[in-house]
């Protein structure tokens, strides 16, 4: 039961990685696919953060009333994850646009189907 | 809460529907970095994760039509990879240290050392500012870095749409 209550926080994280993977690999939208991405990040935000918290400490502003803080380490890394995660969301957003310009579609299984007619064909001009 | 809405949006194929559904998602995760004393990243976290996501999400959807296909194939093979995934990693879980045991080695090393020393070293009170910029300040240059090379790669990508556009039209 205790186990239960210890690692609760790393099962829930678990989950929301699981749903992500599990999004980015069903998924044959390409926008889908890139929230999937994000919901990942976000775990592993909160296997960051949630190690670093101490039940009955603060955040970790430093005042004369409170001794118990949470760890700041975690949370300067994962300030950083943040803003480079929406800078490379960005640059993957902008990638689904070129693809969308270039083939018309952004479904993966579309894509393919347009790529394999010429793939063949240029097997068939080596032969 | 937070499950309903992941399980929402994988199963939900109406994209604006799953923008809107992250937006809401990105706002619950806030809201659970507060309940876990990191204010700082929350705030970051309903600014940058809520707002500019969805804004760069709703303005990539504006060129695409709106609904994903239904998928071709089934999805149990996505679906065994994610749990075998997922129940490796659980295994690990259980070696870890338990949740808020002060005891663990996250607490031992640096981290002490910058909440006791970090507000008198460096004349800030919030000790995530003082790591943030003082001691850490080569990692928050390196992002700048980063943000910017993404900037160049978004500008480049998207300016060679516009100039073939334009050198297609007679």
């Amino acid at each position: 039961m205790t186990a239960i209550a210890n690692h609760f926080s790393y099962w829930a994280t678990l989950f929301i990685a699981i749903a992500g993977l599990y999004i980015v690999i069903a998924r044959g939208n390409l926008v889908k696919k890139l929230v999937g991405l994000a919901i990942f990040q976000t775990s592993v935000y909160l296997l960051y953060i949630a190690p670093g918290k101490l039940i009955g400490g603060t955040a970790p502003i430093i005042a004369d009333k409170f001794a118990v803080y949470s760890n700041p380490l975690p949370h300067v890394l994962i300030l950083t994850a943040i803003v480079v995660g929406v800078a490379t969301l960005a640059l993957g957003l902008a990638i689904v646009v070129r693809i969308k310009e270039a083939y018309g579609t952004i479904e993966e299984d579309e894509i393919l189907a347009q790529e394999q007619p010429a793939l063949q064909q240029t097997a068939d001009n080596k032969m | 809460m937070m499950a309903v809405v992941t399980v929402v949006i994988a199963r939900q194929r109406n994209l604006f529907a799953v923008v809107i559904l992250f937006g809401i998602y990105s706002f619950l995760m806030a809201t659970v970095l507060v309940a876990l004393d990191a204010v700082d990243v929350a705030m970051t976290e309903a600014a940058v994760g809520a707002g500019i996501s969805t804004i760069l999400f709703l303005s990539a959807l504006h060129l695409g039509k709106g609904i994903e296909m239904k998928p071709l194939h089934r999805p149990f093979l996505p679906l065994v990879v994610a749990l075998a995934t997922g129940a490796a990693l659980a295994y690990g879980t259980l070696g870890l240290p338990a949740f808020s045991d002060s005891e663990a080695p996250i607490h031992q090393h640096v981290a002490k050392r910058y909440v006791e020393e970090g507000a008198r070293e460096t004349g800030v009170p919030n000790i995530v500012t003082a790591v943030l910029a003082s001691y850490r300040g080569y990692d928050t240059l390196g992002e700048v870095t980063v943000v910017f090379t993404a900037g160049i790669g978004v500008i480049a990508l998207l300016r060679r749409v516009r100039g073939r556009r334009r050198g297609g039209k007679p």
